[in-house]
């Protein structure tokens, strides 16, 4: 266990902590404070590797977890995982302040809150460090149950329990078809470790899983970085807590797709396919958001189709640079390579700027009392620090100087007009639709900004529509944002210090073939003489500013999109016909009669065992090599045989409980007989105990009485026992006579030297098969505690009626 | 009319005490002899279910005033934990030991952990056994 390992289990340590301390603490400290701890020291941890990182050094400790299966938790740093893993501390430090200060010690649930939310840091810190894919499952997973958690946090509301219900369904869907995609590429590589795939990728190319692979680890990808079409669930999801959507829906576990595909963008990324689908999908998902932001009331819906549109740039830029990866190491390749370096330097902005337009909004929202832009105006001058962070946040996102928007902006503009100069994959004039899509949605992106800017701040102050009475938030709750905001400028500034040290190692993460040079040569400058991407960026702000004055004119045109088209509707319509058809199914078998669900286990046991004796060719027996039948084995036989007649044909439930437990002593007695005393004295004391136990239940039945039932019942029910019966005894018959491997009794033959018991069922009890004893006392005393809340809750309703 | 039970009465109080006693000699013989703790727990929850017959629930709770259902969970955790405490001597989990002691009255005795284990088994036999027959008979 390292250092490193134990960092990334600190949330998950505080976790269990938090509970306490809300509980001692409660009422008089925020719990806040104690979690604080958990993101910053692990950010200041991560800060200590950005010097070895930037020379391009990788990190990897293995922890064996289950080593017999190839499993191992393998910690791998390298720049793509530095660069994420400081995001989600420091991001993570910021947002565990801001919620200090906007959660209610009071009133809030906030031990709940606080689990989850380092649960959800501990997860996502262990799905960007580790290099085992299994492991990266588990991680991934458990990030979509916190974030389950975080968004039905106010579970009282219906919204919140339908958003976090829809969030769980698309991103579990999309987490399931990745852990499929990552078994088959474990198939193919025969490792578990991304870092050795790597070097089997001539093997993997070839190989027939190559396509499905890579669309079931898309789909992962895709879902969880909420491309289109499965974009649907991240507005929903801004029911959360506002800290909540500033971290999980905006900076960190929507871009956990963007790092899977970056991550095994070496694996997948070169071919056609994979630039096709991610670089679209990208674009759609960017042209979607951006078009559909226009269109929000709430702020919060507003930036979550800016995040939706803002990841779908990052998507695109991927998708393209992948593409450098066909043309090996050269200028070509170095010409795409661009765009990935574009990729990861927007995914930082983008993380800064956006977590503090979140977190502004959740000011304005505890404020005022609303998110409603309709509401809302002229908080200017009641709430200037504000005004100030909002234009610095959502000029950065509309990519104006001096922000660090601007930079990568140009930058993704850089990238999209490389597929149209220096075409590949057979674009030709295909390519031109790249740039005209990304001028398009940069449009749309602008004027959503202006929205969020003009129509909160400016325009008439009308306070008869707030709740409350808007003023400045306190000076903590602003910290955090102004914190962001700064870095958002300093970056503009000084852009080739996070280019070195950060971008350009993971650079390397993602196209190795620049390993050996240490990344790119590029200087990123604000200035760069008066190029294609200028006039660009000129013309989004000339028609941004044209159409965003004319906007009552053409916003009318959404109304006229059908509801029943839209993503939305669809899910709700596929939702509401698979409740349908699951409760259609369901009452079909699920009748209420425990007879009925006994002939489904019976039937089942039959046909399984029947079906697998037949297919295994077992089924022959041997009778010439057992042992004679003596008399008195016969007389006993025959005894059992009239003990369980008798049970058939009783006319009370008394004498059937007697009779079977005769049925049991004569077991026992051949017990004794084939000189099994254990067996026999368990079964005498286990035969008394159901007997009594027998009599307790029969008590409250009602005398027995002949029973009036259909012909088909009865038979069936013949059919059942006679199946079963025949079954069990061919089964017995046919493992007597087979010895598949050699017996392994001999060594528990020694059991006084290895155990020190000369009893050898109880050394095997407790000592050779002890794990096996432990969990059937598990087992048993679960089963009894069943029981035992079985009747007590059923007492319980009884005496409410 | 209460019915007389006098004989039940009578039997049961010897019977219970030689249950009692040969459930122990079963578990503690366990080692070496047919026995052991499931067995041992077994007949230790039938001798209290011969109890709980004769005399009724509520008499018997006053006088053996035990939580079954603690019993039970206490069985259980004994048995992980001496199973656990394996691995402090870096042994895999479950590891039994046993040695050869001389003890003043005893004499040259054989000490073995798999008995401790096992009476996590019995208590936990015990207690699981006790809590369904009480649970079922409590309701009606």
């Amino acid at each position: 266990m390292s250092w490193l390992h134990l960092m990334i289990f600190i949330p998950f340590v505080f976790a269990i902590f938090v509970p306490f301390v809300y509980k001692w603490f409660s009422g008089r400290v925020h719990t806040g404070w104690f979690v604080l701890a958990a993101p910053l020291a692990v950010f200041l941890y991560l800060l200590k590797y950005i010097p070895s990182i930037s020379k391009g050094e990788t990190i990897r400790l293995e922890l064996p977890w289950m080593p017999s299966l190839g499993i191992n938790y393998t910690a791998y740093i390298d720049g793509l995982s530095l660069i994420f893993g400081l995001l989600i501390t420091g991001v993570g430090a910021l947002v565990v302040l801001y919620s200090i200060y906007y959660m209610s010690k009071e009133r809030e649930a906030l031990h709940n809150f606080y689990v989850y939310m380092l649960l959800f840091m501990g997860a996502m810190l262990g799905l960007v460090i580790s290099d085992n894919i299994l492991v990266l499952y588990v991680f991934w997973e458990l990030t979509s149950i916190s974030s389950f958690l975080l968004i039905a946090y106010w579970y009282q509301r219906k919204n919140s329990r339908n958003g976090a219900q829809k969030s769980m369904l698309i991103t579990i869907f999309g987490g399931l078809a990745m852990l499929a995609g990552m078994i088959m590429l474990s198939m193919m590589a025969d490792t578990y470790s991304i870092r050795e795939m790597l070097g089997h990728t001539n093997r993997i190319s070839e190989h027939l899983l190559f396509f499905p692979a890579m669309i079931l680890i898309l789909l992962g990808a895709f879902t969880k970085s909420a491309q289109f079409p499965f974009s649907i669930w991240l507005p929903d999801a801004m029911e959360a807590p506002t800290p909540i959507s500033a971290y999980l829906h905006s900076a960190t576990m929507v871009k956990a797709g963007i790092y899977l595909v970056a991550r095994f963008t070496p694996v997948f990324g070169g071919t056609s396919e994979w630039f096709w689908i991610v670089s679209c999908i990208g674009l759609i998902t960017l042209m979607y958001g951006s078009v559909n932001a226009v269109n929000q009331k709430d702020l919060k819906g507003l930036l979550a189709y800016s995040t939706i549109s803002q990841l779908g740039l990052i998507m695109s830029l991927l998708g393209i640079g992948s593409a450098s990866l066909y043309f090996g190491y050269g200028e070509e390749s170095t010409v795409y390579a661009f765009a990935v370096l574009a990729a990861l330097f927007h995914l930082i902005n983008h993380s800064t700027f956006k977590g503090s337009l979140f977190m502004i909004v959740g000011i304005i929202d505890h404020e005022t009392g609303t998110r409603d832009i309709r509401k809302l105006g002229g908080l200017m001058s009641l709430m200037p620090i504000s005004f100030t962070l909002t234009i610095i946040g959502s000029f950065a996102m509309a990519g104006l100087p001096p922000f660090n928007g601007f930079l990568s902006k140009e930058m993704f503009f850089t990238g999209v007009l490389t597929v149209f100069e220096s075409p590949v994959f057979g674009i030709k004039s295909i390519g031109l639709l790249f740039p005209i899509i990304a001028w398009v949605a940069s449009v749309f992106t602008f004027i959503y900004c202006m929205i969020l800017v003009f129509k909160t701040f400016m325009g008439k102050y009308r306070p008869e529509r707030l709740d409350k009475e808007a003023h400045e938030a306190p000076i903590g709750m602003l910290l955090p944002p102004i914190i962001l905001s700064c870095l958002v400028i300093v970056i503009f500034f000084f852009p080739n210090i996070v280019s070195d040290h950060l971008l350009q190692p993971a650079l390397t993460a993602v196209l190795p073939q620049f390993a050996g040079a240490g990344g790119i040569e590029v200087n990123i400058t604000p200035w760069h003489g008066w190029s294609t991407e200028l006039f660009m960026t000129i013309g989004v702000v000339g028609f941004g500013v044209l159409m965003y004055r004319s906007l009552k004119k053409w916003s009318r045109l959404y109304g006229y999109f059908p509801q029943a088209l839209t993503l939305n509707g669809i899910y709700n319509h596929l939702l509401a016909g698979m409740e349908r058809i699951s409760l259609k199914l369901t009452k079909q078998y699920m009748t209420g009669f425990v007879r009925d669900y006994l002939v489904y286990i019976f039937t089942f046991m039959i046909f399984l065992l029947g079906w697998s004796l037949w297919l295994s060719n077992d089924l022959s027996f041997d009778l010439s090599n057992n042992a004679p039948i003596h008399l008195y084995e016969a007389g006993v036989i025959l005894a059992m045989l009239i003990a369980a007649l008798t049970v058939l044909f009783s006319k009370s439930r008394f004498t059937a409980i007697i009779a079977v437990g005769a049925l049991g002593y004569l077991v026992s007695l051949f017990f004794v007989i084939f000189r099994a005393p254990d067996l026999a004295l368990t079964q005498l004391v286990v035969e008394t105990v159901t007997a009594a136990l027998f009599l307790l239940c029969f008590y409250h039945l009602p005398e027995l009485r002949k029973e009036r039932s259909s012909i088909p019942f009865k038979f069936t029910n013949l059919l059942v026992s006679l199946g079963v019966g025949t079954i069990v005894t061919l089964l017995a018959l046919s493992a007597n006579n087979h010895r598949l491997f050699e017996s392994i009794s001999s060594y528990f033959e020694d059991s006084y030297t290895l155990a020190g018991a000369k009893n050898i069922v109880n050394a095997i009890l407790v000592d050779f098969r002890g794990l096996d004893t432990m969990l059937e006392i598990l087992v048993l005393c679960i089963a009894g505690l069943g029981v035992y809340t079985l009747i007590k809750l059923q007492l319980a309703g009884r005496d409410k009626k | 009319m209460k019915p007389n039970d006098v004989i039940l009465h009578s039997v049961t109080k010897v019977a219970v005490f030689i249950i009692l006693t040969f459930s122990i000699y079963l578990f503690f013989g366990g080692h070496h002899n047919p026995g052991g703790g499931f067995i041992g727990g077994l007949s230790v929850a039938s001798g209290l279910v011969l109890l709980y017959l004769t005399f009724d629930i509520e008499t018997v709770r006053r006088n053996i005033p035990v939580d079954f259902k603690k019993v039970a969970a206490f069985g259980v955790l004994i048995a992980i934990f001496t199973g656990a405490s394996s691995l402090f001597f870096d042994k895999p989990f479950l590891n039994q030991a046993f040695g050869y002691f001389n003890l003043p009255i005893f004499g040259k005795t054989e000490l073995a952990t798999a008995v401790l284990f096992d009476v996590g088994v019995a208590l936990a036999v015990i207690g699981t056994a006790v809590t369904i027959i009480l649970s079922i008979s409590e309701d009606g």
